[in-house]
């Protein structure tokens, strides 16, 4: 088997003394899409954040392309922050709320990170950036201003603006949670485009249709550990923990 | 109406001084600003970003200011540090206390804009590899100005006003100037009327610039 291109070693994460993840494995493939369910509170999330150093963590490592992120060492050393930011970019994150910069247009929005983090000349991150905007279908919004977009239209322009960094993992946490039903769709066709196309990623979503649909692999979070994990067909039709089918079951799945 | 004529020809007779002073309370009012904002930004930052022990200091420095008059600055900042062996003209001391007064709404105003800005943006700008002083720059900055202006402008107006507070301690401002003359020639309706208009027109002015300033840098919705 290939190296993993994600690997979650053993990680425990306390808020205070609330231990919110305790001891969690993951490992994925280049090109893998899993998706995380459970219910909230579960620590879906906050795994998601420690992937890209949002959150702190006290036990255990990740690594990214056999890096290890936030951390060196047996000592759990903390990095730099410029270390830390550099590791940053080699994941993409997609937030619940957008985080477009709103003083900013759509097309500056993408350019930001290809300009001052790549270092990218402005007539290259310009030319990527109007692809991706392209492949989100926003072509002709790259002048608009969050403000005047819709919120599928901005999550989109969000979700460009992660992958035109040519990130090695992708992050969505729970990105359609904060669209008005009919606009859920044209992000969930978005992202589906993209794992097509063998981009690698992780997902915190309500979406059980979706997750069912679009993963390779899907994971059940409960009390700060993996409950269960496997294909989805597996996964939804066959779940083997009592809390799993409860869960499912109150889904509407 | 007999008087018209004879205001009209002791104003022709202290346009000198007027102007004068004028000048003088621009100039305080504008130095007053000016480092006002680069002190008060340092106080801004100190209270959102930095540790505890010089935030906390800052917090007593803010805190302090704020709650005493700004007349009570000015004399203060004349007779007593003179007595520590400082010695400043009037116009420094003026100068001095109008900075560390507008040093402190500005900080306050400043940490209030940055303070109000969703966590989100950070957490967007950190995800795309940003590192702090990038992202300050580009991200949280441009937003917090847009945020603050409103109450700069309002910080800006009330300089020009607490200016006035100088002519106790005797630097030549407008205030002064326009006091020395009615004693001269006791038309102290008119004069006090004169000096009132002024004052109004300098803030007038400082609102409609600031307002075109705002309607410019406004985002699109």
């Amino acid at each position: 088997m290939a190296q993993p291109i994600l690997q979650i070693e053993n990680l425990h994460k306390k808020f205070k003394d609330i231990e919110v993840l305790k001891g969690v494995d993951l490992s994925m493939q280049a090109g893998d899409v899993v998706s995380i369910i459970g219910s909230s509170g579960s620590g879906k999330t906050t795994l998601l954040r420690c992937v890209n150093m949002l959150e702190e963590f006290h036990q255990g490592r990740i690594l990214i392309d056999n890096e290890e992120i936030g951390y060196s060492g047996p000592q759990h050393k903390a990095r730099k922050e410029s270390e830390i930011a550099r590791q940053r970019a080699m994941t993409g994150m997609v937030f619940q709320q957008f985080n477009l910069f709103p003083h900013m247009t759509a097309l500056r929005n993408i350019t930001l990170g290809l300009t001052k983090v790549k270092k990218l000349p402005a007539e290259e991150a310009n030319s990527i950036a109007e692809k991706w905007l392209a492949r989100v279908g926003l072509r002709d919004r790259r002048d608009h201003y969050p403000g005047q977009l819709s919120g599928g239209q901005q999550q989109r322009v969000a979700i460009a603006r992660a992958v035109a960094m040519n990130p090695k993992v992708m992050l969505f946490d729970e990105v359609t949670s904060a669209l008005d039903p009919e606009l859920v769709n044209e992000v969930l066709t978005v992202i589906k485009d993209l794992a097509t196309e063998g981009m690698t990623m992780l997902l915190v979503t309500h979406e059980m249709k979706f997750a069912f649909e679009v993963s390779d692999r899907v994971v059940f979070m409960n009390q700060g550990r993996i409950e269960e994990e496997g294909p989805p067909e597996e996964l939804f039709r066959k779940p083997k923990s009592q809390r799993l089918a409860e869960f499912l079951k109150s889904s509407k799945f | 109406m007999s008087e018209l004529p004879q205001f009209a020809s002791e104003l022709w007779v202290s346009r000198w001084a007027i102007a004068q002073g004028l000048g003088t309370t621009i100039l305080i009012s504008m130095l007053a600003i000016v480092l006002g904002t680069i002190l008060g930004t340092f106080v801004g930052l100190v209270l959102v970003y930095s540790r505890w022990v010089s935030r906390f200091l800052v917090r007593i420095y803010v805190d302090f200011v704020r709650g005493t008059p700004v007349f009570v600055l000015v004399l203060a900042s004349f007779y007593l540090l003179s007595q520590i062996g400082i010695q400043l003209t009037a116009f420094q001391a003026g100068l001095f206390a109008l900075v560390i007064f507008c040093s402190t709404h500005v900080g306050e105003n400043l940490r209030g804009a940055l303070l109000s800005l969703p966590r989100g943006q950070t957490e967007a700008a950190k995800a795309i590899g940003l590192t702090f002083p990038q992202l300050f720059v580009y991200v949280l900055a441009p937003q917090a100005l847009r945020q603050a202006l409103p109450a700069w402008i309002n910080t800006a107006t009330e300089m020009v006003k607490a200016s006035t507070l100088l002519s106790v301690i005797g630097v030549l401002e407008l205030l002064l100037v326009t006091k020395q003359i009615i004693s001269r020639n006791f038309m102290s309706l008119e004069f006090y009327f004169t000096a009132g208009l002024i004052y109004f027109l300098i803030d007038y002015a400082i609102e409609r610039a600031g307002k075109a300033v705002e309607r410019r840098i406004a985002l699109p919705t």
